[in-house]
């Protein structure tokens, strides 16, 4: 095995050395934003000690940079199945809220039923609703040539109204309101509470609300592990986004493949959107989408769409949303730096000659994530 | 049929279908036909007024995007550099604000095309120089774009005045399209000269024919002496600058004012106008037209108080109008060959 000419690191080595890029980008990226923060006259050490405080700083800010973790791992692992098939899918948020919005559907429903029934159904509602909105991008890419980014993105924008409807409050011309609206919220457009049965059991302090979500997210991780390196499909995923033409001609199913794909990716956003409202939110309103479908892109990047690296690269960014707020609250910096940052360290991941240039390293042992097949590409 | 024959046949009924739209509207707006309501709502001049300010920032962005990706850059990026270049007129105006207006309106002009410009630039950085993958590139420069500009957005601060309707003398006393077409702001008409301008720089110059090669065949335009990356980064840059002043628009002559995340996937939109319209500027004009008389028909449905619709169906049509042209036409469509891929001298590492 030890071979002296075979220079190449061991099973250790290599996992240490592919974290040396992330943790390069973060650092460069926590320094630029402390650059920028003090041009615009805010002071960094105060806003990156709120940051911290606010994500480590005791349990209870633990257990929040945890609970924000969990839809990050789900849209990572959405956005980077994707990518291992040459896929780009930026509509994990539409995905997101579909699953949100069936999810909220089912739990506000069916008031006596058994707890685990009422949990599962919730939850698969969220599957279906996911699996839809990922379908269609795929069904059409493959069908008409229609390029995904597109009609995600433009999915996105019809979930959010779709959503929205549903809770909409109705309008004061006699407008009817949406079929999830509240008629106690009066005004405001949100769905009512989702039923006890329905809510994701909560362990340790119900005061964490560490909900049983965090055990399904690590659970999915690995399966998706397992499906993509491990299965016959995986396989199948991986050749058609390495090379299109290699898989086509050796026989796979590549439009079935691209399908699949995507409804897999739908699935797993849309459970991010479900265990967001059975275990954090217990109810809907269309301001909880939030950014967590485009981070998933982030996530799954910096994770060098590995579900392992999903893993570290959600908990980072678990960890910057769960501190932003007290980070505004302390030092008055506006939270939306966060997103700044966030935006640097996708660049620096990305770009691996950027990082080298600034750290004299060697470029070959990155990956260089290439998904770009230009418009319509998959149609043939 | 060949795929260009197919796009011939598409081109010929969408102008005839054009024509149709146009005299209809005439007819609506000068005879007693306007007296239905319906038909107003399809073709009144307030309509097509909306149609033509909505579609102007999709007009300029399929612009950005035929710029980059005719040399073989693939800019999806184009959300981020409108919305950067729509926050840097905003802020160079309130800080103009005791400027003379029009001077203070140009400056901020000027300062959209420029940050717009920087954007592209760092675009073609990142593309080019560092080989990153295009579209997360472009993921960058959006998110980057939302979250500089939702930090240092100052929500107190008001941009006064905007861009004001010049009639062009004769022409804007024509019925119908002399108000709608002739009597317009100036970024309106900037606009619109600026596809002219881009259909003949492509087609007729020799920068065109260059920009084209570099697209088409990096390798057969190296071959030939054309510095096939200095385009790359001219053209990026170009397609920065039309895209800020699209981001310019809507701050100073549509809207007035900014507000976060204000493009509202105009820039997306755009890409799809471009894909709709083959790459070409008129086509790409005539789909972002349609795209605008998707908007503006939802305005005005809404102002018409339809109310068995829920608003937000109505508000879905823009969207689902561009998913169902990019199915149904990127079949027949042909993007620049090289499209996406770095291009690499000979020789090189």
């Amino acid at each position: 095995m030890a071979n002296a000419i075979d220079r190449r690191p061991g099973r250790l080595g290599r996992f240490l050395r592919s974290l040396l890029l992330p943790v390069a980008a973060i650092l460069i990226a926590l320094a630029i934003g402390a650059v920028a923060m003090w041009a615009f006259g805010d002071d960094p050490l105060v806003a990156y000690r709120g940051l911290w405080s606010g994500a480590f700083g005791d349990a209870r800010a633990l257990a929040r940079t945890v609970r924000k973790m969990v839809p990050l791992i789900f849209t990572g692992l959405s956005v980077a199945v994707a990518f291992k098939a040459g896929l780009f899918n930026i509509g994990a948020a539409g995905q997101f809220l579909m699953g949100t919005v069936a999810a909220t559907a089912v739990g506000i429903s069916f008031p006596g039923m058994p707890a685990p029934l009422h949990v599962s159904l919730a939850l698969l509602a969220g599957v279906v609703g996911g699996l839809v909105w990922g379908l269609i991008p795929g069904l059409l890419k493959v069908y008409t040539g229609a390029h995904e980014v597109i009609v995600t993105i433009m999915l996105n924008y019809v979930a959010a109204l779709l959503a929205g409807w549903t809770v909409y409050a109705g309008g004061t011309e006699g407008q009817s309101p949406g079929p999830l609206w509240d008629p106690t919220a009066r005004a405001v457009s949100e769905s009512p509470d989702i039923l006890e049965s329905a809510r994701l059991p909560l362990f340790f302090d119900p005061a964490y609300r560490l909900h049983a979500g965090v055990l399904l997210a690590l659970a999915v991780v690995v399966f998706i592990w397992w499906l993509i390196y491990r299965t016959t499909i995986g396989f199948e995923i991986r050749t058609v986004g390495l090379n299109l033409k290699a898989a086509r001609y050796a026989g796979m199913r590549v439009a079935w493949t691209v399908v699949f794909t995507m409804g897999i990716a739908g699935i797993l956003a849309g459970l991010a959107g479900a265990i967001e409202t059975l275990g954090v939110n217990w109810k809907f309103a269309p301001e909880f989408g939030g950014q967590v479908g485009f981070d998933g892109i982030t996530v799954a990047l910096l994770g060098q769409t590995h579900p392992f690296g999903i893993v570290l690269a959600a908990f980072l960014f678990g960890a910057l949303d769960a501190g932003a707020a007290r980070m505004q609250f302390e030092s008055g910096v506006a939270q939306d730096i966060i997103q700044v940052i966030q935006a640097l360290v996708l660049a620096f991941v990305a770009a691996p000659t950027l990082i080298r240039l600034l750290f004299r390293m060697e470029a070959e042992e990155f990956e260089v994530t290439t998904i770009s097949q230009t418009w319509g590409g998959g149609s043939g | 049929m060949r795929p260009h024959r197919v796009w011939k046949a598409t081109a010929i009924v969408g102008w005839v279908l054009a024509l149709a739209l146009v005299a209809l509207a005439i007819l609506v707006n000068t005879t007693a036909l306007g007296e239905r309501t319906w038909l107003r709502v399809l073709f009144g001049v307030s309509a097509l007024n909306f149609t033509l300010r909505a579609a102007i920032p999709l007009i300029l962005g399929a612009m950005s995007g035929i710029l980059c990706e005719r040399s073989g850059i693939i800019n999806i990026g184009i959300e981020g550099m409108m919305l950067a270049g729509a926050f840097a007129a905003f802020v160079a105006k309130t800080n103009t604000n005791d400027w003379p207006l029009t001077t203070s309106l140009l400056f901020s002009t000027l300062v959209a095309v420029g940050i717009g410009g920087i954007m592209g630039l760092l675009h073609a950085t990142f593309s080019i120089r560092f080989r990153m993958d295009q579209i997360i590139s472009g993921t960058v420069i959006i998110i980057l774009a939302a979250g500089i500009s939702a930090y240092l957005f100052d929500r107190d601060a008001v941009a006064e005045g905007k861009f004001a309707p010049i009639a062009i003398p004769l022409l804007s006393q024509i019925p119908v399209i002399g108000p709608v077409l002739f009597a317009k702001p100036l970024l309106t008409y900037l606009a619109l000269i600026l596809v002219a301008l881009l259909h003949v720089g492509l087609f007729y110059t020799r920068w065109g024919l260059r920009t084209r090669a570099v697209g088409e065949h990096p390798r057969a335009a190296d071959t030939v002496g054309i510095p096939v990356n200095r385009y790359r980064y001219m053209n990026t840059t170009l397609g920065g600058m039309v895209a800020g002043l699209a981001g310019g628009y809507l701050v100073l002559e549509a809207v007035g004012q900014f507000q976060e995340g204000m493009t509202a996937g105009r820039g997306f939109i755009s890409l799809a106008a471009m894909i709709f319209g083959n790459w070409n500027p008129f086509g790409a004009m005539g789909a972002s037209v349609l795209f605008g008389y998707t908007q503006a028909l939802q305005n005005e449905l809404l102002l018409a108080g339809v109310k068995t619709v829920p608003r937000h169906f109505i508000s879905m049509l823009p969207y689902l109008v561009t998913i169902v042209v990019v199915s149904g036409f990127v079949g027949r469509v042909r993007p620049p060959a090289a499209e996406g891929k770095v291009y690499e001298t000979e020789g090189g590492e």
